[in-house]
């Protein structure tokens, strides 16, 4: 149950209320978005218990907009080992679509499954992967 | 054209075959390369190899659990997670689903495969019985492992009374 968080702003994953990965851009803006981004941990656990006790056969992965505040929108996503994902966007960033920030959980999903499967990496450790970062630097670039 | 068409026919069948025999043969290497060190190590030492094999298994497993899963939350309860294990990954990994699946509910389960690919090219029967378990300490991880990324932790055993015929048995550690 880690936590990723991205924004533009940051990016974010989180294992068991613990981060595996933080990543924000500007930097210097991190700290803001540890608190906010705790807040969307308890948004998006309300979310999967909603989901839990709906009859609704497909249960999706993308948890959608968490919560918007005047300044960002908080998206969020969960994986089926309980990892979830929270990316922090910027408000003033209207042209990003909703099928935009699915595909770019789908591919933060995808990466995260890749440093799960490196040996070298031991599950529950921060995330310190080159490629991983690389991917979030491009998603980020494409974001801000 | 001939060439061709057999080609094509023997293509994805013969890639599947040799998905599985690569598996197996990696597998049966591991575990003779364990016992060459010493091929008497003693009750200690035999212990020692068995759970090498059940580590390594285990973190295939974690692999696993985090790839294998579909694009959509599957797992409302314990028993759908023991139902993925039987179904998706018994077929992932050796091409066959598990033949049965009984529990207690009360968290112990009992995963039976009547012709356990790893040790149906062993023997039939009662012959090699003894050398059952260094055959199945790897795929005890595996499920172990494929468990514990998808949120539960356990304890997984394996038994076999009669060759290629063998029981796994996951008992959830509740905390």
């Amino acid at each position: 149950m880690g936590w990723i968080l991205v924004a533009s702003a940051a990016v974010i994953l989180f294992l068991q209320n613990y981060p595996l990965y933080i990543r924000s851009v500007p930097t210097e803006n991190e700290l803001k978005f540890h608190y906010m981004v705790h807040t969307s941990l308890d948004v998006v656990d309300e979310k999967i218990s909603a989901m839990g006790k709906a009859l609704v056969d497909q249960r999706e992965l993308y948890l959608g907009l968490l919560y918007p505040t005047e300044d960002y929108k908080v998206y969020g996503y969960v994986t089926n080992s309980k990892v979830k994902f929270v990316m922090v966007v910027d408000s003033s960033n209207t042209a990003l679509r909703d099928n935009e920030i699915r595909s770019m959980f789908r591919k933060l999903h995808n990466s995260y499954t890749d440093v799960m499967c490196n040996p070298f990496y031991n599950p529950g450790d921060r995330i310190q992967s080159r490629a991983f970062d690389g991917m979030v630097t491009s998603m980020m670039i494409q974001v801000c | 054209m001939r060439t061709l068409g057999a080609g094509r026919l023997l293509g994805t069948g013969a890639r599947r075959m040799a998905d599985a025999v690569l598996f197996e043969f990696l597998h049966t290497e591991m575990v003779a390369e364990l016992w060459a060190q010493d091929p008497d190590p003693g009750p200690g030492g035999q212990k020692v190899s068995l759970s090498v094999l059940e580590g390594m298994g285990f973190r295939v497993g974690q692999a696993l659990g985090e790839r294998l899963p579909r694009e959509t939350l599957a797992f409302r309860e314990e028993l759908d997670v023991l139902k993925f294990l039987c179904k998706d990954v018994w077929a992932a990994v050796f091409q066959k689903q598990m033949d049965s699946l009984r529990t207690n509910h009360q968290g112990t389960y009992v995963l039976q495969d009547n012709s356990f690919p790893l040790l149906i090219r062993m023997a039939s029967g009662l012959q090699y019985l003894e050398e059952a378990p260094k055959f199945l300490a790897f795929t005890c991880g595996l499920l172990r492992g494929t468990l514990s990324t998808l949120g539960i932790k356990s304890l997984v055993t394996a038994s076999v009374a009669a060759l290629p015929a063998c029981k796994f048995q996951v008992v959830i550690q509740r905390s």
